[in-house]
Order: C-alpha cells, then sequence, then structure tokens
C-alpha cells in the first residue's frame, strides 16, 4: 500500500511531470517563470490548489456523476467546481489568513480556470484511482509543477545574460530552453519502474 | 429525454450549491476595507515601485490611512502633485518630495583612462566583466557597453565616449540601473544634494593615476578642508555623508584632480 503510494508520487512529480511531460499549464510555465521567488509562490499556490480541488472533485465524481450516468458531463462541472472552490480559497484567506493571501492572493485568479489543475483532477479519475491514492498523485503533480518552475526560472535567470540573434530573442528561446528542460525530464521515464523491482 | 433532463438538473443543481456558497462567503466572510486608504490608493500613481519604504502602494495608502505614518512625500514616482493630494485627503501637511536621482561615480572617459585589453565579445558590461573584468585598465570604472542605458525605462542614460551620463532631468530615481550595473558604480542621491564623488577606484593613488587621470587618489585634501567634517577617505577613496554635507563645495575645490564634483542634479519634477 505504502509502496504503491510512494510509486504514485514519484511517477507523477518525476516522469508524469504535468509541465515537462504531459504539456498542461504551459501558461503559467512561460508567463511566471521569471524570477524564482514568483515562480516558487506561483508552484506552491497551484500545489495547494491541486490538492483542494482533487479532494473536492473526487468526491463528486463518485457519488454524484458516476451515479447519475453524467460521467460525459465531467469537465464542465469540474471547471464549475474548481473555479468556484478557488474564489471560495481566496476570499477565506483573505479573512483568515491575510499574510497568506498577500503572498499567494496574486497567483488565485491565475490558477481559477489551470488547465494542470483541471487534467490533475480529470486524470487521476481517468487512472481509477481511489481517494487516498488521488491525493497522492495530486500532491506529486503539484510539487512537480513547483519543481519544473522554479527550475525553469533559474534556467532563464542564466539565459538573460546571454546575447542571442535578434530572431530568437524573447519567446522562442524561452520556448527552446523550456523543450530542452523537458527533454531531461524525458529521461526519467522507466526510472521509477524499476525503483521497486 | 430523461438523460437530458438529468444532466440540466444536476450540473444546475451543483452550479446553484457554489453561487450560493459564494454569495455566503461574500456576505459572511466579507473584509471591511478602509474607505480612507481606498481613496489614497486611488491617488497614488501604482507603479508598486517601493521607493516609499512600503510592500506597494497599497502598504503606504493603509499606512496613511492607519496614521502609522504623517509623512505625505514617500511617494517618489508620483512627486509633489501626489504629495499634495495626499494632503488633502488625510489632512496632513504636504511636504517637498526629495526625488532620487541616479548617479554614476566614475568620470574615467577615452580621454581620461585606456583599454588594457581588446575585447571582442557580447556587447553588455555584464559580460565584459566576467573577463578580467573589463576591458578598460579600471577594474572599478564604468565598461561603458550601456547595460544601465538598456535598463532605463526613461531613456535618461546615454553612453557617451566610453561611460555612461544620466540626464538627471529625465531620470525618475526607479533605481533600475543602480541594479543593473555589474560594477556597482550607479547610485541614487537625493537630488537636493550638489556633490558627487566621481570615481570608485579603491586602488592606492600611485596605481590610479597611471590608470586614470580623474582617479581619486586618496589625498585627503578633501577631508581636510571640509567645513563639517562630511567627506572621509576609506579604501583610498573619497566618500561624503550626505548626512553632514551642507553643499558648501569646499571639497570640489580643494580637490587636486577634479575628481569631486559639484553640480546641480535635480530631478525630473523640482521646478514643476
Amino acid at each position: 500500500m505504502i509502496k504503491n503510494l510512494i510509486v504514485i508520487l514519484m511517477t507523477s512529480v518525476l516522469v508524469n511531470n504535468y509541465v515537462l511531460v504531459k504539456f498542461l499549464g504551459i501558461c503559467p510555465f512561460l508567463g511566471v517563470s521569471k524570477k524564482i521567488n514568483q515562480a516558487a509562490g506561483m508552484g506552491i499556490a497551484v500545489t495547494f490548489v491541486m490538492i483542494l480541488a482533487t479532494a473536492v472533485t473526487w468526491p463528486i465524481q463518485t457519488f454524484i456523476l458516476d451515479k447519475f450516468n453524467l460521467a460525459y458531463m465531467q469537465t464542465i462541472v469540474f471547471i464549475l467546481v474548481i473555479a468556484t472552490l478557488v474564489q471560495f480559497v481566496e476570499i477565506v484567506l483573505k479573512k483568515y489568513m491575510p499574510s497568506l493571501h498577500s503572498s499567494l492572493g496574486i497567483y488565485l485568479p491565475l490558477i481559477t480556470t489551470n488547465c494542470a489543475v483541471l487534467g490533475v483532477t480529470v486524470n487521476n479519475i481517468n487512472d481509477g484511482y481511489n481517494f487516498v491514492e488521488s491525493m497522492v498523485s495530486s500532491l506529486g503533480c503539484g510539487l512537480g509543477f513547483l519543481i519544473a518552475m522554479v527550475l525553469f526560472a533559474g534556467v532563464r535567470g542564466h539565459m538573460e545574460k546571454c546575447n542571442p540573434p535578434e530572431a530568437f530573442k524573447g519567446l522562442p528561446l524561452t520556448l527552446v530552453a523550456a523543450s530542452i528542460v523537458s527533454l531531461a525530464f524525458f529521461g526519467f521515464a522507466g526510472v521509477i519502474d524499476n525503483l521497486f523491482a | 429525454m430523461e438523460g437530458i433532463l438529468t444532466a440540466v438538473a444536476v450540473v444546475a443543481a451543483v452550479g446553484i450549491i457554489c453561487a450560493v456558497i459564494l454569495i455566503l462567503a461574500s456576505k459572511y466572510l466579507h473584509v471591511e476595507t478602509n474607505e480612507k486608504a481606498k481613496q489614497i490608493r486611488d491617488v497614488l500613481p501604482g507603479a508598486n515601485c517601493g521607493a516609499c519604504g512600503y510592500a506597494g502602494c497599497d502598504g503606504y495608502a493603509a499606512a496613511l490611512a492607519n496614521g502609522e505614518v504623517d509623512k505625505t512625500n514617500l511617494c517618489v514616482p508620483g512627486a509633489d502633485a501626489v504629495s499634495r493630494k495626499i494632503a488633502e485627503l488625510t489632512g496632513l501637511k504636504a511636504e517637498d518630495v526629495i526625488e532620487k536621482v541616479a548617479t554614476v561615480k566614475c568620470l574615467g572617459d577615452c580621454n581620461m583612462t585606456s583599454d588594457k585589453s581588446e575585447y571582442h565579445g557580447i556587447n553588455t558590461c555584464a559580460a565584459a566583466k566576467m573577463l578580467y573584468g573589463g576591458k578598460g585598465s579600471c577594474t572599478y570604472g564604468c565598461i561603458g557597453f550601456g547595460d544601465c542605458a538598456k535598463a532605463c525605462p526613461s531613456g535618461a542614460i546615454c553612453i557617451e565616449n566610453g561611460i555612461a551620463h544620466v540626464n538627471t532631468k529625465l531620470c525618475t530615481g526607479c533605481g533600475l540601473c543602480t541594479k543593473t550595473c555589474p560594477q556597482h558604480i550607479i547610485s541614487l542621491m537625493d537630488d537636493v544634494d550638489k556633490v558627487l564623488v566621481t570615481c570608485s577606484n579603491k586602488e592606492k593613488g600611485a596605481v590610479v593615476r597611471l590608470k586614470c587621470k580623474h582617479g581619486c587618489l586618496g589625498c585627503k585634501k578633501c577631508e581636510k578642508g571640509c567645513p563639517v567634517g562630511a567627506i572621509t577617505v576609506s579604501d583610498n577613496l573619497a566618500n561624503i555623508d550626505y548626512d553632514k554635507c551642507i553643499n558648501c563645495g569646499e571639497c570640489a575645490k580643494n580637490c587636486p584632480i577634479d575628481c569631486i564634483m559639484i553640480s546641480d542634479f535635480s530631478g525630473i519634477h523640482r521646478y514643476k
């Protein structure tokens, strides 16, 4: 059981990294990765929302959608629920944890309709995980997102110092760098399967 | 038909529950925002530059509204106009905003100093500095590739004769150039001050003499001549303590190599 959870965690952090392997959540990955502290803030906020979203959507899928044979409404219902959840979390944070709100607050609206968050919740259902496994998987996906953000912010920090050809300046160079970082993560494929063999 | 109805009913129910939760949350968890803080916030420029010493414009507005601070002149980008508006809103006395201007502590241009090597690399100061501290014989001074000019959002810096010059009339005092300069020779000073040491070299006088005709020799003539003891020489370089300085210009007169400059550094808003 524990071994199974560890495998799920490591798989979702490294092998199935949402940003670098599954290419979900590219928008914040390119948009908020200019500075390491901002990237880390965004990563932590996404992790937080992913875990909460899974905790809410898994019961909805199991106890409402499956019961009424409405699995095809999954996407719409999940978007609805996640958007509400993020807004609700923002209100609660503002009321009870103003310090956390001021540090995470600016990222929360960005996450409202983030495809990585929706992807995690949908994939947890598709992979047939039970509730505990889903929670571990979403924690792993969040951590994977955080790692990808921080790593890429570091890479971009170094790229600021170089002087690329005019045509490569800005987004093209960023995308090329992102693909190279992504290539590095493909090296993890197969590692986890043999880790506990 | 039944399938559609169930789908509509379930999704509508979920939507209504979500809406009710949000409505209740916004009602019972509503945070009172200070009305005065909001008004002040609207007056501030919203640049969130942090020059006031608070975390963004919201922080300064909140501090003013709560009476934590009674100075209306902390907003540098907003300058006197904003200071006056804040005074109107809070009933405090409007104070003149002392703007910051960027100043380059190097005057070693092509006529004053020479290169120790030829450099054919990337045209940025940051890159040139990595190679033996830049091409110039003085490794403390301006490298002259204009990283600061590229960073300047108001176009106030130009590179002339191999060193950076700041047009203080255009400088808004944002300080981006001070962070960009790899030599750390650009600093912000209050635009009411008139005296500036224009050298950053910390080597001994004899060594400096060979490298740059404009370098501070650390002869201490300025230190001895200062009537208020505001200027001291440490690490072979003159330093002015602007808290004590009275802008008399005695040091500039005493300096044998005109390394101390007396000039008007008035910023962008001073005479508006």
